[in-house]
């Protein structure tokens, strides 16, 4: 494996084309690293923004008008506002406001991390998409089909998991797949934040190497690959899902 | 009409700008230009940082100024940070970058350093005095901020094992140590002595032994030899007249023995 990553010093040496997160060993532990953080936190803010559509969809169909209004109000906030601004405003706004406590090494830091800030500030922000692509699904699902589920007697919470749910996620994950790769795509500006992902070392390797060129190429193809497996993902799962006759 | 005066504008410019690159060198260019692009730091007091009107004052805009004067044109500031400054002048966004950029080997082969180096500085951290840090080691599995594209992150973490926590710029670097993300901030001695005369910052000290004391380079874009050439008789004029020294003690820093003894050099 050693003589494979020295090839590359070699390619350095007589084709100037630089590659040390595969020969240098310290740039390598930090390029996987910063990676393993990108796919960490992109599958974290996939599942947390899934859950807050789904819920917030719900809660849009809500009998109680100061429901609806909540609802609307953060998603009116969340969808207007830049998400590098919401994710400075957590990081240096709220996190400062933030009772503090005591870390490992004596000093008082904010209770939360910019790890868990990118988490927060992404999962809303691609959470208030999710909702009204969540609602789009739902208003297609036929109203009579509601009202037969009523008919039979399932209660509000029922009609939405197993009736209204199941038939709009089916009509909306073309849309869903959309905003789930842009979340990802997004979490690239969590290297504002300094929270370690690909973006953020990658960016660590070209100052120390000045390979601008070369770890620029690479990210590209990095991303791709990585948005790449989550699109196949998606596509095969609405396969899956896919109902004869319907949609 | 102006649609057509605009078009007409472009297509004049690119001309210029095509045949000029072409023909005349870069000194040519800038006395055609009648302004001289300069990128400096506007994050980095007192070396490059915004006054309070807004505009970038401090050493290096002074020392900018004076290359202007000597080729007779007007000066224009542009603002770069670490992890940009040498694409800016790949790119012919700046004609001369003046920004606190340590010289090696790496940065040569990608833009024209001049010798001899204007500066110095080393290494240092700025941390809160209850941290108590007596050594480098010290900073052993921390969470340090820096800032990003500057070359000791990677010493730092990869010879004392502190977690580097770096940022785009100095405001945020200096906002996360003080709301406590960090325990110390790894950055150039010279700029953290400045800061510790900073009231906000009365709490904080510089504790470590400065290390990689390292020069300063200035540079153009590769393959202006000439303009090296200028910037280089410069430099040693500075040195020369004492105008490294005067401008230091102009803009409240004490004077470094590098200055001292460049200026001794040149006599």
């Amino acid at each position: 494996m050693e003589a494979f990553f020295e090839w590359f010093r070699v390619l350095y040496d007589t084709t100037g084309i630089n590659l040390p997160f595969l020969y240098d060993s310290y740039d390598r532990g930090r390029m996987l690293d910063g990676f393993l953080t990108t796919v960490q936190l992109s599958v974290i803010c996939l599942f947390f923004s899934v859950i807050i559509g789904i819920i917030g969809a719900w809660l849009q169909g809500s009998a109680f008008t100061w429901t609806r209004r909540i609802v609307n109000g953060y998603i009116q906030l969340f969808r207007n506002t830049p998400p590098l601004v919401q994710l400075y405003f957590f990081y240096f706004a709220i996190g400062t406001l933030l009772p503090k406590v005591e870390t490992d090494w004596g000093g008082q830091a904010p209770m939360l991390g910019s790890f868990a800030w990118a988490v927060i500030s992404l999962s809303f922000f691609a959470g208030a998409f999710n909702v009204e692509i969540f609602r789009s699904g739902i208003e297609a699902v036929p109203k009579s089909t509601v009202e037969a589920a009523e008919a039979l007697g399932f209660t509000r919470l029922q009609i939405y998991m197993d009736i209204t749910l199941p038939l709009a996620f089916r009509v909306c994950l073309p849309a869903l797949n959309n905003n789930l790769v842009n979340l990802v795509k997004t979490t690239t500006l969590a290297y504002a934040i300094a929270v370690p992902e690909m973006l953020y070392e990658a960016n660590q390797i070209w100052s120390d190497n000045v390979n601008v060129t070369e770890m620029m190429i690479f990210l590209l193809i990095a991303y791709f690959v990585l948005v790449g497996i989550l699109v196949w993902a998606m596509n095969s799962w609405e396969r899956k899902l896919k109902i004869p006759g319907y949609g | 009409m102006k649609f057509k005066s605009l078009i007409g504008a472009i297509a004049v410019s690119a001309v210029a700008l095509a045949s000029g690159s072409a023909l005349a060198g870069a000194i040519e260019d800038i006395k055609a230009a009648g302004v001289l692009k300069v990128g400096v730091k506007a994050d980095y007091k007192p070396y490059g940082y915004r006054d309070p009107s807004g505009s970038i004052v401090g050493i290096e805009p002074d020392l900018a100024k004076d290359v202007a004067d000597k080729l007779g044109v007007k000066v224009e500031y542009v603002p770069v940070v670490s992890s940009n400054r040498m694409q800016f002048l790949e790119q012919g966004k700046i004609d001369l970058m003046i920004a606190t950029m340590t010289d090696n080997e790496e940065r040569r082969k990608v833009v024209n350093i001049v010798d001899p180096n204007y500066y110095s500085s080393g290494t240092n951290v700025l941390a809160p005095k209850k941290a108590e840090l007596k050594e480098w080691t010290d900073l052993e599995g921390k969470p340090v901020c820096g800032i990003q594209g500057a070359f000791y992150n990677k010493k730092t973490g990869q010879e004392f094992g502190a977690e580097i926590v770096a940022f785009k710029g100095t405001a945020e670097a200096y906002a996360a140590l003080k709301q406590g993300s960090c325990v110390a901030f790894v950055y150039d001695d010279s700029a953290i002595v400045a800061k510790t005369n900073d009231p906000e910052f009365s709490d904080f000290e510089m504790p470590l032994k400065t290390i990689d004391d390292a020069p300063w380079g200035l540079a153009v874009k590769l393959g202006e030899d000439d303009f090296k050439a200028f910037m280089s008789d410069m430099i040693k004029e500075w040195h020369k007249s004492g105008r490294i020294l005067e401008l230091e003690t102009k803009w409240g820093v004490e004077n470094t023995p590098f200055a001292k003894a460049m200026n001794e050099k040149y006599q």
